[in-house]
């Protein structure tokens, strides 16, 4: 089922049109509400009539995550605070979180989408769907309920974590589609064996899944764990959580809602757009959003995209899965981790910045794990363990606090974490996902 | 009263405790007392040395986190009790210790304790005042 069939299936005439409306309307809206994005057009010499194509877009400035940092909290709204729905904040590179808005007509396109992405992956009318994305704050809960209710599915919102429970579940009510994170996927399947349930059997048809990157490999895992379809949903809290893109059933591309969402495939190193089906970074014109509306916001994933129609029906650009980022973003656990972020921790504790480095690794129980090796120096070294230990226990509970991870800190002798180029080589992947 | 103890950072690594000894063995660094603390991870190993400027010098040149704790050390009866004696003292006088250990070689028929104080300088004093015979640093050097 396709769930808004006239845009996900319009010709490009039709789409081009659409968006080149959309834009014209967005600008002129943007610039009269926006005082941050009125300077920003105003800089670059763009007045709101100049723009009534699509095509155009190119002639716009880009929106960078330091914008939205530098503007924290207000700063890119483009309505009053009294219109403002509801709000989430996901974790920034330093400092301020990256705080989205959302008006009530925000959440309706919201819904729209999520409506879209799960149809998408092959939902039907009278499904259930268990939610095990984690629900407050992140968007990924709340998205896909916001979807569900949409599309009218009975929903199971049972939130992330509480592995037994989401097994039990699943055995007695029996739906047909599960949403998480891939390496939760994976990990319930191990417990589920644990606990005598053989997951192959169980209900789950259609996982959709998302908010950590994932491979081919993993996919064929998932698959053959539980016996089910595994779809990828792309999304970031920037543009509006999850239901930006969606792989359909045929899992070749994740569908872009490009009447919404209007994407761009640039060079980061020249900012131009790459012919298509070249890796480039992938941008976002947000084009009916009103409490937060973006334009060309800069989202640092690495992608290809495919404009060919699709064997689903689906006209809508379709990108790949994500093949690395512009910055060292990781994604640990669905979180998004800089390591700037641990950096300005150990600045907190000790006023200067000892070498670190983060370690992820995704051992056999399947879940993430994070450790920071420390260099000890001689400024905070103590000849007492207890201190040391106190160091240490500081250290992992400032990382809990900004990052919302527990991550694993062990103090290392000078000069043993790997430099390269005189930098200590800051992020050690070993996951093989 | 006081005298120097080196206290160095070691990972929890083969062969970094041999490192450091034989560091300071090639250079005629004499190692009187010693004793490790590990945890899971890593230990700090604190040793009373006769040179001890020399060793810091030569471990901080060698890529070791190295410093210097002040602590003191204490000529105890060799016998039965003898410690006990000791230790009453400090209970007595609310003195806390933060650890201990003993010497590796002797100069007298005493035994021969090292102790890290909370407050060194107090517990320097409550020794004097009891008549407990402190080694100084001179001595330890002259081991």
């Amino acid at each position: 089922m396709i769930w808004k069939q006239d845009v996900e299936c319009a010709d490009s005439a039709q789409l081009k049109k659409l968006q080149s409306d959309r834009l014209q309307k967005l600008v002129a809206y943007i610039y009269q509400r926006c005082p941050v994005y009125r300077q920003k057009l105003d800089a670059a010499g763009i007045s709101p009539d100049n723009i009534q194509s699509i095509e155009q877009i190119t002639e716009l400035p880009f929106t960078t995550k330091e914008d939205m940092r530098d503007n924290y909290p207000f700063g890119l709204f483009s309505t009053g605070q009294s219109e403002i729905n509801e709000i989430h904040v996901s974790s920034g590179t330093t400092g301020n979180p990256t705080l989205v808005g959302y008006t009530k007509d925000d959440l309706k396109l919201w819904s729209d989408v999520m409506a879209r992405s799960i149809c998408c992956a092959g939902a039907e009318p009278g499904d259930t769907i268990q939610i095990a994305y984690g629900y407050g704050l992140f968007t990924g809960g709340l998205g896909f309920h916001y979807g569900a209710l949409e599309m009218g599915l009975r929903i199971i919102p049972t939130s992330a974590g509480q592995t037994a429970r989401q097994l039990k579940i699943m055995q007695d009510f029996k739906p047909r589609l599960i949403a998480c994170t891939p390496s939760y996927a994976l990990y319930m399947a191990e417990e589920a064996k644990e606990m005598g349930i053989e997951p192959t059997e169980g209900s789950w048809k259609i996982g959709i899944f998302g908010a950590e990157p994932w491979s081919e490999s993993m996919r064929q895992e998932i698959e053959a764990a539980w016996n089910m379809l595994a779809t990828d949903v792309y999304g970031l809290s920037e543009i509006i959580g999850p239901g930006v893109a969606q792989e359909c059933t045929y899992k070749d591309g994740l569908h872009i809602f490009s009447d919404v969402f209007y994407p761009e495939i640039i060079n980061p190193q020249n900012d131009e757009v790459v012919p298509e089906g070249d890796d480039g970074e992938l941008v976002i014109t947000t084009l009916t959003k009103q409490g937060i509306p973006l334009i060309r916001y800069r989202t640092r994933d690495i992608v290809s995209m495919n404009c060919e129609k699709c064997r689903c029906g689906r006209t809508s650009p379709r990108i790949s899965k994500i093949k690395g980022r512009t910055d060292d973003m990781i994604v640990v656990r669905g979180i998004n981790v800089f390591p700037s972020q641990i950096e300005h921790v150990l600045i907190g504790i000790e006023g200067t910045q000892p070498h670190y480095q983060i370690i992820v690794d995704r051992k056999a129980h399947k879940l993430d794990e994070v450790e920071v090796l420390v260099e000890v120096d001689g400024r905070f070294f103590s000849d007492e363990i207890k201190k040391l230990n106190e160091l240490q226990q500081k250290i992992r509970k400032d990382i809990a606090s900004v990052l919302s991870i527990s991550a694993k800190v062990t103090l290392v002798e000078p000069k043993t974490i790997e430099r390269s180029m005189g930098k200590s080589k800051r992020i050690v992947d070993k996951r093989t996902i | 009263m006081k005298i120097t103890q080196i206290s160095v950072f070691l990972e929890n690594r083969k062969g970094r405790l041999f490192e450091v000894c034989s560091l300071l063995g090639s250079n005629e660094i004499n190692i009187r007392a010693l004793t490790i603390a590990e945890t899971e991870s890593f230990g700090v190993l604190r040793i009373v040395v006769d040179k001890p400027d020399i060793a810091v010098k030569l471990l901080h040149k060698n890529g070791f986190v190295a410093n210097f704790t002040d602590v003191i050390a204490v000529e105890v009866s060799d016998k039965p009790g003898g410690l006990a004696a000791v230790l009453q003292v400090f209970a007595d006088n609310d003195v806390n210790i933060e650890y201990m250990y003993g010497f590796v070689e002797k100069f007298s028929d005493q035994a021969l304790l090292v102790f890290r104080f909370e407050d060194t300088e107090r517990a320097g004093n409550i020794l004097a005042q009891n008549e407990i015979k402190i080694v100084t640093q001179s001595e330890i050097e002259g081991l």
